[in-house]
């Protein structure tokens, strides 16, 4: 009996499922316009560049670390995106590869740093985060990249099922989110993800290769900011160098709504895809209702406040 | 149970609110930031056009200066929302600019406030300060001030590659009859136009040259910091200070002699015909284009002749932030 009570599902990890419930039906209640299958679409949409980045930073959390440069390697990379297409002539598609290889790489010095020379994860995103952002402004002179390639923009453009048109990022976007769902729930190297987090010590003692884990944890997140990086090219149309500088926080909000706790070892990807919804809901809900958007900057201190709470209180009891 | 319920009084609730919204036109603002006092001022113009119209208007800003993203994703929820006319002040040039295609090929009107686009015909309409005449009206002052006196001028700029700093930049000089790249301009340096950055600027502009006598900034907190770099130094009664923005701190720096004279800006005008434009939008199906000059005048105490000014009893009363 006992045992069948603790697999129900915690608080802890129904509480974001029941805020995203309650704003939707507070917000239908209020506009019009928002219970449609055609501005579900867009909230997607609106989040798909953000919920990939919050992949990453799940993962990251999970191992007890966080990243703050990821809006930055996001933003070098959608400029390596679209200057090797644009400026250079590369094959889109080559392009695409060398955006994803630089983030993957970013991702491997902050996996280096954090193992070899162990240095908190904190302030080694610190330094890569200012160290990229200063790289990208110099790279693109600050200037943004226009004139795409129509194949860069190809995630960006939509079909239609029925009345609802769908933006093919997002699939990917979902796509990518059952991927890693799998990963950590169903592969050897997932759970040693967990393992890692849990207790760094006792899973080496278990013979885990701890810091091998860690630094390809930290590449597989940059692998996904380039992903982001390519989906915020296609949503755009251009490649932006002041974009990336609020993601990080973004999307540690994503993951921290969803329930992942910050010490590592606790989380889901699914929790952080809620997470990420719960922010663009109410963003897309109040912006409908007339509600000046500082309001939605507000909601979300409280509920980001709310979801630690809850946390802390239900691991406390666990 | 619980979950048919609310969804069972959603449904009820959102037929309800159909049927409550009646034919009202839509207008959508959004700002560069929520915070700045002109887009504060800017938004109250707004809304006292759309009260006076009857239309429903709904703000939006980005997160910061340069949030093209957050500007993207409020052009897209206040479309959805049947928003037929959106006004924007546009924070990167060209980054917004294939949103700005889409909202208008299904049929939103665009208008431009306060910055254009890149290039300025991306949208339908531009409702601006001439921002070069803006910069000409202090640099012919200042030239007026200094009769044949030498200059030494230093350049608190905004940042590099903004349309709206580069006009004001070379309208100041035009205006002050100094050659791009001449010997008299000591030092320029980025402000972001922001006051701890106009202070930090200015104090190494006074290392690189002591004898700085004439100081540009692009708005009136890097005027506040400069002033306070040049008091710190001893040297804020022998160097004037000219600015852009006519902001009530900034006309209260003026009326206080801290700033020499500064070109005000009328940003609750700009929202304002931007409402009206979209009325006239939504009756009539007629869109406005081009550029619309929302005007400018020079403010000071210590009027020159033959320069155009009014004193800062009229700047007060026209300014915008808290009087």
């Amino acid at each position: 009996m006992k045992h069948h009570l603790h697999r129900l599902p915690s608080l802890a990890s129904l509480g974001p499922c029941i805020a995203l419930l309650v704003a939707g039906s507070f917000f239908a209640t209020q506009s019009e316009h928002f219970l449609s299958g055609q501005n579900f679409s867009l909230i997607l949409q609106q989040v798909m560049v953000v919920g990939v980045i919050a992949i990453g930073q799940t993962l990251i959390i999970l191992t007890a670390g966080i990243d703050l440069s990821c809006g930055m390697a996001m933003a070098l990379g959608s400029i390596v995106i679209t200057k090797f297409a644009v400026d250079f002539g590369l094959h889109p598609y080559l392009a695409v590869v060398c955006g994803l290889l630089v983030c993957t790489l970013i991702g491997m010095l902050n996996g280096a740093l954090v193992t070899k020379i162990k240095l908190p994860p904190f302030i080694v995103t610190l330094g890569t985060m200012n160290i990229v952002f200063a790289i990208t402004q110099l790279y693109s002179g600050a200037q943004t990249v226009t004139d795409l390639p129509d194949a860069l923009q190809f995630f960006g453009n939509t079909f239609r099922l029925g009345q609802t048109s769908i933006t093919y990022g997002t699939l990917l976007m979902l796509a990518l989110y059952l991927l890693i769902w799998f990963f950590l729930r169903n592969t050897a190297p997932g759970r040693h993800i967990y393992a890692v987090g849990n207790n760094r010590e006792a899973a080496r003692l278990t013979g885990i290769a701890t810091d091998r884990v860690l630094i390809k944890v930290y590449m597989l997140a940059g692998l996904l900011y380039g992903v982001a990086a390519l989906l915020s090219v296609a949503r755009m149309g251009v490649g932006d160098p002041q974009s990336g500088q609020t993601e990080n926080l973004d999307s540690i909000t994503a993951v921290v709504l969803g329930g992942t706790s910050l010490f590592g070892g606790r989380g889901t990807v699914t929790g952080t895809l809620i997470g990420v919804l719960i922010v663009g809901v109410f963003r897309n809900g109040l912006t409908l209702m007339g509600v000046p958007s500082v309001f939605q900057v507000l909601v979300t201190g409280i509920l980001v406040i709310l979801a630690v709470a809850t946390d802390q209180f239900t691991h406390k009891k666990a | 149970m619980k979950l048919r319920n609310c969804i069972a009084l959603a449904i009820l609730t959102t037929a309800a609110g159909m049927v409550a919204a009646a034919d009202q036109s839509i207008v959508g603002l959004i700002t560069k930031t929520d915070t700045n006092p002109f887009f504060v001022k800017m938004k109250e113009g707004a809304q006292e056009a759309a009260r006076v119209h009857g239309v429903k208007l709904l703000t939006a800003a980005g997160k910061s200066d340069g949030d093209n993203s957050g500007q993207v994703t409020a052009i897209e929820n206040m479309i959805a929302a049947g928003a037929k006319t959106i006004l924007i002040t546009p924070s990167d040039s060209k980054a917004i600019v294939p949103a700005l295609k889409k909202a208008r090929a299904q049929g939103v009107m665009v208008i431009a406030l306060d910055s254009p686009t890149d290039p300025q015909d991306a949208v339908d309409a531009l409702f601006a300060t001439d921002n070069t005449k803006a910069g000409m009206l202090i640099g012919q002052y200042a030239k007026a001030v200094f009769g044949g006196k030498p200059m030494k001028i230093a350049m608190l700029d905004l940042f590099p590659g903004h349309p709206v700093g580069i006009a004001r930049h070379d309208g100041f000089l035009q205006g002050a009859g100094v050659a791009k790249g001449d010997a008299a301009i000591v030092c320029m340096q980025d402000s972001f136009g922001d006051q701890a950055k106009g202070q930090t600027a200015m104090e190494n502009c006074l290392q690189k040259n002591p004898d700085i006598n004439l100081v540009y900034t692009i708005n009136e907190p890097a005027a506040a910091g400069a002033y306070k770099a040049l008091k710190a130094a001893g040297k804020e009664k022998n160097v004037m200070i000219v600015s852009v923005d006519g902001g009530c701190e900034g006309v209260r720096n003026v009326k206080a002699g801290m700033i020499a004279a500064t070109a005000q800006q009328y940003p609750l005008k700009m929202a304002a015909l931007g409402v009206d434009a979209g009325v006239t939008y939504a009756k009539s199906g007629k869109k406005v284009s081009g550029y619309v000059d929302t005007g400018v005048t020079l403010i000071t105490d210590q009027a020159q002749k033959n320069i155009d000014s009014k004193d800062t009893k009229f700047g007060l009363d026209a300014c915008w932030g808290k009087k």
